[in-house]
């Protein structure tokens, strides 16, 4: 049985591996895709670009503008004259704000009432939209802090000391890099497997295999261990990159982590071999891929948090594998979980990852064509 | 028989192709329907109903009156922890998202001149949402502030006030923008599946050759593949930008002739691209794998639909360049929600006519009629 399982095996990689173009998409891009994604893909802002309207141009107000000068959140662009100037600049998407101070600012200020910062937003990203006003309001609440102690004016009566747990400087690179694990780890998988079937129906080889004296569990053995392997390789390569590249720290131990990236690989190929087994042709086979994937990355929560999507959508994402994963990944790698705290996620990859390979194997001598 | 025959004779042929399988047309409008449909709703940035652990460890009348403006709030669902330690445990077990810890001395330290510090800690996991709670949080604090010194019959004493005025979507609601990009992302995918496998079949098949005897000409049949698949393609565009505006009530503020001329070039660019994969790969197995690794992820990542394209460091930003989502998406934002910005709107059309005169000369250059 061993030995049917491993020359199946030893063929099956063959396939995937013989063509120099296959192993070129296996190896090239998920490396490429990495880095770039890796660098792009952060909701933090950095060279916010904006413009100032200062009607004013008092000391106070030049003081104030001062600190977003300095700031490497923002990049300065230039100064606006009239209402024109700013209605033009917001809409050709030259700046993404604009900082304005009225003509009675340091009047205002300078008597004991309340001046305004006008912050004029284009709204277009509204995401960005609001993480830029809430660096503005975080930058002019230590303006008023400093300028309430110098001007001896009475401070708030209660003031908020935030601290972030896990990730302590908020950035967002160690929340999407391991993230990137799962989504790169769920393609190679799922490129490896949802075609192995497909492909050798369509050149009725997949017949030739049934009347060989293999079993059908055999064959579902021998087809799932060559993305097992790949999909560990890959996965190992991206997590030491995550750790000496983009230096996230790896909190927690390998054990757990593993744990869940091995059934994470059984689900999705389980998943994989069951889209090749249902498909007739490769093109069958890879349009079920997509139309698999597509969802399972968008509403996963690598991007936009499951918590946010209506309640009938959450529960369409507790049958995807790559929910259950990332919440590993990223435990793993911020917190610090161990298996006993990840068992939640642990449980559900496992349940699919044999459902699926069941179907599957079902699937290989019930689907008729 | 005339090159103009050629050519119908193809785009009827592969019409006829198209019409038999179904699984076209599934990809062309029953995807981007059921897609858009699915992640309209999935996909938002707006957190709403976070947990938050309220820990209160003297209540009192001020505390209280502080404690209550998380409840009055929509972003929030409060949970009351009576120790530090039990809210840290439920933070740890991803419980709650939050805690915002009032300590023992909290009505006394108001009087007091340094003021009352009020706890916030956050989990940073996902720092996108933890800044989002930071800023509610301080919406909530700002608030009491404000009511707090009214009851004491005085103006709340702030050196300056930060007045914000949002363009385009003052409710800041994340559909608004997040639609009009996923039209993007979807039409890559259709457009690049469309075709991606077209050509890799007919050498696959062994039917490239005998088209290659016959007196047409390769641009014939290129043109004969593009011309019934950017029919399909426009007509999924059209559908997704009815869903776009009828379903999710995106405004459209600028013109519908603009939207159709940037799907035109668009269509032609991801066809193109396609198109090119499928010349290039020569084998479905390997343009399959190509289509999934280079169409959609970089759509999805590089384009601006999600992730803010000034924040990205230059040697990226570069990269996003060459991605035809990019444009439409900023163009399909901008119509959307701003209008006519010929600003935008001009450099924008003038890359998706370079990308896709570029794609479809690489797919004329790549393609030749003879065997190998």
């Amino acid at each position: 049985m061993l030995q049917h399982i491993l020359a199946l095996m030893i063929k099956e990689l063959r396939a995937i591996l013989r063509d120099k173009r296959s192993r070129i998409v296996l190896i090239g891009p998920p490396v490429a895709q990495l880095i770039v994604f890796g660098y792009a893909a952060s909701f933090d802002l950095n060279n916010v670009p904006y413009a100032v309207y200062d009607a004013n141009g008092g000391a106070a107000g030049r003081a104030l503008l001062a600190r977003f000068e300095g700031s490497p959140t923002f990049s300065f662009q230039g100064r606006l004259r009239n209402e024109r100037e700013l209605a033009r600049a917001i809409d050709h998407k030259d700046v993404l704000l604009v900082l304005r101070l009225g003509a009675d600012f340091e009047r205002r200020l300078q008597r004991g009432e309340p001046a305004d910062l006008q912050v004029i937003i284009d709204g277009r990203n509204s995401n960005t939209a609001l993480i830029a006003l809430n660096y503005v309001r975080s930058m002019l609440i230590d303006f008023n802090r400093d300028w309430a102690i110098r001007h001896g004016r009475a401070p708030p009566p209660a003031h908020l000391e935030v601290r972030p747990w896990f990730n302590e400087n908020l950035v967002s690179r160690w929340f999407i890099v391991p993230g990137i694990v799962a989504l790169l780890t769920l393609v190679v998988t799922l490129i490896v497997t949802a075609l192995s079937v497909a492909r050798e129906r369509e050149a009725g080889t997949f017949d030739q295999l049934l009347v060989t004296p293999l079993r059908p569990v055999e064959i579902l053995v021998g087809k799932a261990l060559p993305g097992f392997l790949i999909g560990t390789i890959e996965a190992t390569f991206i997590i030491f990159m995550a750790v000496w590249w983009f230096e996230v720290p790896l909190r927690g131990g390998l054990l757990p982590l593993y744990l869940g990236l091995w059934l994470f690989l059984l689900s999705g190929i389980g998943l994989g071999l069951m889209i090749s087994a249902l498909s007739v042709t490769q093109q069958q086979g890879l349009l079920g891929a997509f139309l698999f994937l597509v969802p399972a990355v968008i509403l996963s929560g690598f991007a936009t948090p499951i918590e946010n999507m209506p309640h009938l959508v959450q529960y369409l994402t507790y049958l995807n594998p790559m929910r259950y994963f990332l919440v590993v990944v990223r435990g793993v790698f911020l917190e610090g979980a161990d298996a006993a705290l990840l068992w939640p996620q642990y449980w559900p990859m496992a349940v699919i990852g044999l459902v699926t390979l069941a179907l599957a194997g079902w699937l290989f001598r019930h689907r008729m064509y | 028989m005339s090159a103009h025959m050629r050519l119908a004779a193809m785009v009827r042929k592969e019409s006829l192709q198209i019409l038999r399988d179904p699984s076209s047309l599934a990809i062309a409008f029953l995807m981007p329907l059921i897609l858009l449909i699915l992640f309209g709703y999935g996909v938002s940035l707006d957190a709403r109903e976070v947990p938050v652990a309220l820990v209160v460890e003297q209540p009192g009348a001020e505390t209280e009156r502080f404690v209550s403006g998380f409840g009055q709030s929509d972003y929030f669902v409060p949970k009351r922890f009576y120790s530090i330690q039990a809210a840290e445990q439920a933070l740890r077990e991803r419980r709650v998202q939050g805690i915002v810890w009032l300590r023992s001395n909290f009505a006394d330290n108001v009087l007091d001149a340094r003021g009352a510090p009020i706890g916030l800690t956050v989990d940073g996991v996902d720092a996108n949402q933890a800044r989002l709670l930071q800023g509610y949080v301080q919406a909530v604090w700002f608030r009491w502030l404000e009511a707090y010194a009214r009851s004491r019959g005085v103006d709340l004493d702030v050196p300056v006030n930060l007045q914000q005025r949002i363009w385009f979507n003052p409710a800041v609601n994340s559909r608004n923008f997040l639609v009009p990009g996923l039209i993007g992302v979807i039409m890559t995918l259709i457009g690049a599946l469309l075709t991606a496998m077209v050509v890799a079949r007919e050498w696959e098949r062994g039917t490239m050759e005998a088209l290659m005897v016959t007196p047409i000409r390769i641009h014939e049949i290129l043109l004969g593949k593009l011309i019934p698949y950017f029919v399909l393609g426009m007509g999924g565009m059209l559908l997704t930008v009815a869903v776009a505006e009828w379903i999710f009530h995106v405004p459209l503020q600028g013109s519908m002739w603009i939207l159709l001329l940037a799907s035109a070039l668009f269509m032609g660019a991801a066809l193109g691209m396609g198109l090119l994969i499928s010349v290039v790969a020569k084998n479905q197995f390997v343009a399959g794998q190509v289509a999934i690794i280079v169409t959609f992820l970089p759509a999805f990542i590089l384009s601006g639909f999600v992730f803010d394209l000034h924040s990205m460091p230059d040697a990226i930003r570069v990269i996003t360049y060459i991605v035809p989502a990019r444009y439409l998406v900023a163009i399909m934002q901008t119509e959307f929600l701003a209008g006519d910005v010929w600003m935008v709107v001009l450099p924008n059309l003038l890359a998706l006519l370079i990308m896709a005169l570029l794609f479809l000369a690489l797919v004329r250059r790549k393609s030749h009629k003879h065997l190998e």
